[in-house]
């Protein structure tokens, strides 16, 4: 199977700080993955890097082949940490918005998932509340048609329901031949979603692996060995 | 909804637990048409490609088999189901008494708790 991402020796400091330390690994194309570590331990930095938000200190990074730019970006459907939607417009706008930036946007698609979530379309940004600006956010990222979404946090700020629909949204708009790379610490909300997860520690991968391998060989849950790796 | 799921047990194996469940209950009943991966994952709330290897176990068990266009069914063969009703309800019971031999109870002391309970639920 081909890789949808691939990173060489990359590296990235803030200042002398270490970000992320030589990381050497491929992600394949078609899976869910997890990127999971504790705060601080690089999961933006490095979601940003794929982005092309930030610039690697060293090393490359390949996104289906390509180096970060604008023919990477059309290709990832990128759902930042931050809200950074404009307050003033309606949600309808913001559609047509999304639809003049991107080829790929599937208006049908979103007017959809806007209504099974009894969104108004017509509402303005600025009246709806933080939960639901975050779904509004994900429905806009998951309503392109891209090879690879990059999901910073997705389920950070929104309540448990909320929390199961986002995560059925993500299911249910996947198709096999997208990549879906999901940073979080609320590991054992997400784990069954995961194909594949990757823990960062310190800027550094320690471990790669498949969730029901884990599983199988440890006989304990990704989140139960999260707790172990990370104690303080 | 999402199924049940526990944290010491691989996922794909759990998944085909519950839809072995449902076969031997009846509720899919045999002949009829399951629904597609994606909904069955949603419906569940795991991943698709985790549903779809429990689902590919499920066929090489003879529970499931594709109509190449027309989806997925359960099996019409009913010793099929007969055997993995058997199956299934032995492991259980091995599970059970391997449960209550570390309780410290003895094969008639069990064979006495089950006749109880069951004579309770007929009742």
């Amino acid at each position: 199977m081909s890789n949808i991402l691939e990173f060489k020796n990359l590296k990235k400091q803030y200042g002398k700080f270490n970000a992320l330390n030589d990381i050497t690994i491929s992600l394949p194309a078609g899976k869910i993955i997890g990127l999971l570590g504790p705060n601080g331990s690089g999961k933006t930095t490095l979601i940003k890097l794929v982005s092309g938000l930030l610039i690697p200190t060293a090393g490359e990074i390949l996104i289906d082949g390509l180096n970060p730019g604008t023919d990477s970006k059309k290709v990832i459907s990128y759902l930042p940490e931050k809200n950074y939607l404009n307050d003033y417009m309606k949600v309808s706008q913001l559609i047509d918005f999304f639809v003049d930036f991107y080829s790929d946007f599937d208006k049908t698609a979103a007017l959809d998932m806007l209504s099974r979530l009894d969104i108004d379309p017509e509402r303005k940004l600025k009246t709806l509340s933080k939960g639901t600006k975050e779904k509004v956010q994900l429905i806009m990222v998951m309503s392109r048609k891209a090879k690879l979404y990059l999901l910073d946090e997705p389920i950070g700020g929104v309540d448990p329901a909320a929390r199961d629909y986002i995560l059925d949204t993500i299911i249910s708009n996947y198709n096999n031949e997208a990549t879906i790379l999901i940073s979080t610490h609320l590991i054992a909300d997400i784990e069954s979603v995961l194909d594949e997860f990757i823990f960062l520690k310190n800027g550094e991968v320690i471990m790669q692996s498949s969730v029901d391998d884990v599983r199988e060989q440890q006989g304990k849950s990704v989140d139960a060995l999260f707790r172990e790796a990370f104690k303080c | 909804m999402s199924w049940e799921l526990t944290a010491d047990r691989p996922i794909y194996l759990q998944l085909i637990d519950h839809i072995k469940m449902n076969i031997i209950s009846g509720e899919f009943a045999p002949g009829s048409k399951i629904l597609s991966v994606r909904e069955l994952a949603s419906r569940a709330c795991v991943n698709p490609n985790t549903m779809q290897r429990a689902l590919s176990e499920l066929e090489k068990l003879g529970l499931l088999y594709t109509q190449r266009t027309n989806g997925r069914f359960i099996t019409e063969n009913l010793d099929v189901i007969e055997n993995a009703r058997e199956s299934f309800a032995k492991n259980h019971t091995k599970k059970f008494s391997d449960r209550m031999s570390q309780l410290g109870l003895s094969k008639a002391q069990i064979i006495n708790l089950v006749e109880e309970f069951s004579e309770e639920d007929l009742q």
